[in-house]
């Protein structure tokens, strides 16, 4: 569970569809995690689920699309109305496992 | 391309200190750091900081303002948001800000560029929810963000400094499984520092802090595993032959930290193992010069010293690179050098005493079979030691066998495990089994990137 010690200028962006409120100067990654949303994607070997763990740009787990780019959430500062979405590849594999 | 005396790469204490320093002399500078102030992780967004977060923080995060400030008021090129992700020997740094690539080119470079944490592959690490304590500490830095109830495991003076870090918010850690056993004592004891005394205080301090706030503390810990459907869940240990579960949603792995030697083997620099640290260095001589005379590393990033050596070795090695552009006379470095030897080798004695009393388990540095040790594509350390038997002597081989560090992270989260895995299999040196093979661009850039370099020059 997380806590804010402070807030300051809440922002919004969207994750998927969802609407995540940050703090000004969150990173995409820190507003995800704040939110309850600890899984970011799931991995491409064995789709397993996936979330921050480094937070310092050294692990690729927190990988997101933005602007049609993969990006690390880690080391991505939130903008107003940022629109962020799950990396797709790991979950259209996900739901063809589901279906056979 | 833009031509400057010195390139610094990491705004850490290191990084900080080395591009003041040069500064100071009368050298053109420009510092680069891949997060968008300076501080590095240890003073991470240390100029935004709240003053409330300041006080759960401590005095050690605070006293960074004073090289961030200094920072600001000089006359240091700073470039922040930028990734390097190639250097070569003649001194060119690549980079990449906003989506575009640029090249600078030094006569001297200094590489600053920290540490990692040390991989500490166990059951259900990969799990959402199981995180690096630095990774805590970056979300109390730079949002304001703490983590309550979290379980924190493993060894090494940031899980004390978390701990109390996390008590002095008032979200106490649900418990700390500590790996340290009574054997780590008595093998520390003979390194003992005295001179650092006020340090070792400041650490037993943690220790009564935890114990006081009534947070569940298990010694020499093992057998620790991490469980959960699609997160974690369920933390198992053993501790005084005792099985111990914990309900936790959120485990935080500490088992110290190592340099980050990502550009320094990018490019072909030599490196050397530590023993008493478990870990790669890159060899450098006194005044930070690795095995290419015109590159030098300093901080974390040449071995694992801590923040204050770290800033220490920063003017250090600035002070060899002035002297090299001919800004100062050796007589002048040298008198500037001398405190510093000394305080920094009195530092040094409190390390060796850290690295052994905070020594990995070895299972912390080889796994069971059925670990994954490779996040990124996901192999276990049963079939790096397949690969060993198959007579893969390096981890090239192994890359090339199974995908292990193949993927994005480039293998900085497997490729000591790998090295420790195949010098115990196959009874070898670490350093004839060696590292990955690290080749620019050492971060993914995209091809857009690489293009922009044709109109930015």
């Amino acid at each position: 569970m997380y806590k804010r010690l402070t807030h300051n200028n809440a922002l919004q962006f969207t994750f998927d569809g969802c609407s995540i409120t940050a703090n000004e100067g969150d990173t995409v990654a820190a507003a995800l995690l704040c939110s309850g949303k600890s899984t970011i994607r799931h991995s491409h070997v064995s789709l397993s689920p996936r979330g921050p763990f480094c937070l310092m740009g050294a692990c690729y787990e927190c990988l997101v699309r933005h602007e049609g780019k993969t990006v690390q959430a880690c080391m991505l500062t939130v903008q107003p109305g940022m629109v962020i979405e799950r990396v797709r590849t790991a979950d259209k594999a996900l739901a063809d496992r589901k279906e056979q | 391309m833009t031509d400057c005396d010195v390139i610094v790469i990491g705004g850490g204490p290191a990084g900080m200190a080395a591009a003041l320093t040069a500064e100071s002399h009368g050298a053109s500078v420009t510092l680069l750091d891949e997060q968008a102030t300076p501080g590095g992780q240890i003073y991470r967004a240390v100029a935004h900081c709240s003053e409330e977060m300041k006080l759960v923080l401590g005095d050690d995060y605070r006293y960074g303002e004073t090289l961030v400030t200094a920072l600001s008021q000089s006359a240091v090129q700073q470039i922040y948001n930028a990734t390097v992700w190639a250097i070569d020997s003649q001194g060119t740094v690549t980079y990449s800000q906003q989506q575009s690539a640029n090249r600078i080119n030094a006569k001297q470079i200094i590489i600053a560029t920290g540490a990692l944490e040390r991989p500490y592959p166990l059951p259900g690490w990969t799990l959402p929810g199981v995180m690096t304590i630095g990774a805590a500490q970056i979300l109390l830095k730079s949002s304001q963000l703490i983590i309550d109830q979290a379980v924190l495991v493993g060894t090494g003076p940031l899980l004390y400094t978390m701990a109390s870090q996390l008590i002095n918010a008032g979200s106490a850690p649900a418990a700390v499984i500590d790996t340290v056993t009574t054997n780590h004592h008595l093998n520390a004891a003979r390194y003992f520092p005295f001179s650092q005394a006020s340090n070792i205080l400041k650490g037993l301090s943690y220790l009564r802090q935890i114990t006081r706030a009534g947070v569940p503390y298990y010694k020499g810990a093992s057998e620790i595993e991490i469980s959960g459907d699609t997160c974690a869940d369920l933390i198992q240990f053993k501790s005084k032959s005792k099985t111990q579960h914990i309900k936790t949603d959120n485990v935080l792995l500490h088992q110290g930290v190592i340099p980050n030697t990502q550009l320094s083997r990018s490019l072909r620099l030599k490196h050397q193992w530590h023993q008493n640290q478990h870990c790669f260095h890159p060899v450098t001589d006194e005044w930070g010069v690795s095995s290419s005379d015109n590159i030098r590393i300093a901080g974390d990033g040449s071995g694992i010293s801590g923040a204050e050596v770290a800033e220490q070795q920063g003017i250090l090695v600035a002070l060899g690179a002035v002297y090299a552009l001919g800004a100062i006379d050796s007589r002048t470095r040298d008198t500037l050098a001398a405190p510093l030897k000394r305080k920094i080798a009195t530092f040094k004695k409190l390390r060796e005493f850290l690295d052994t009393l905070y020594e990995p388990p070895s299972i912390a540095l080889k796994p069971e079979n059925n670990t994954i040790v490779c996040r990124c594509e996901e192999v276990t350390a049963g079939e790096i030691r397949s690969c060993a038997r198959l007579g893969c002597s390096g981890p090239n081989q192994t890359k090339a066998f199974s995908r292990c560090g193949m993927g994005p992270c480039q293998g900085r989260y497997c490729g000591l495990t790998v090295t420790e895995i195949l010098a115990a299999e196959n009874q070898m040196s670490h350093d004839e089994v060696g590292a990955y093979r690290i080749r620019s661009p050492i971060k993914p850039v995209t091809l857009a990137e690489l293009a922009s370099l044709d109109q930015t020059q």
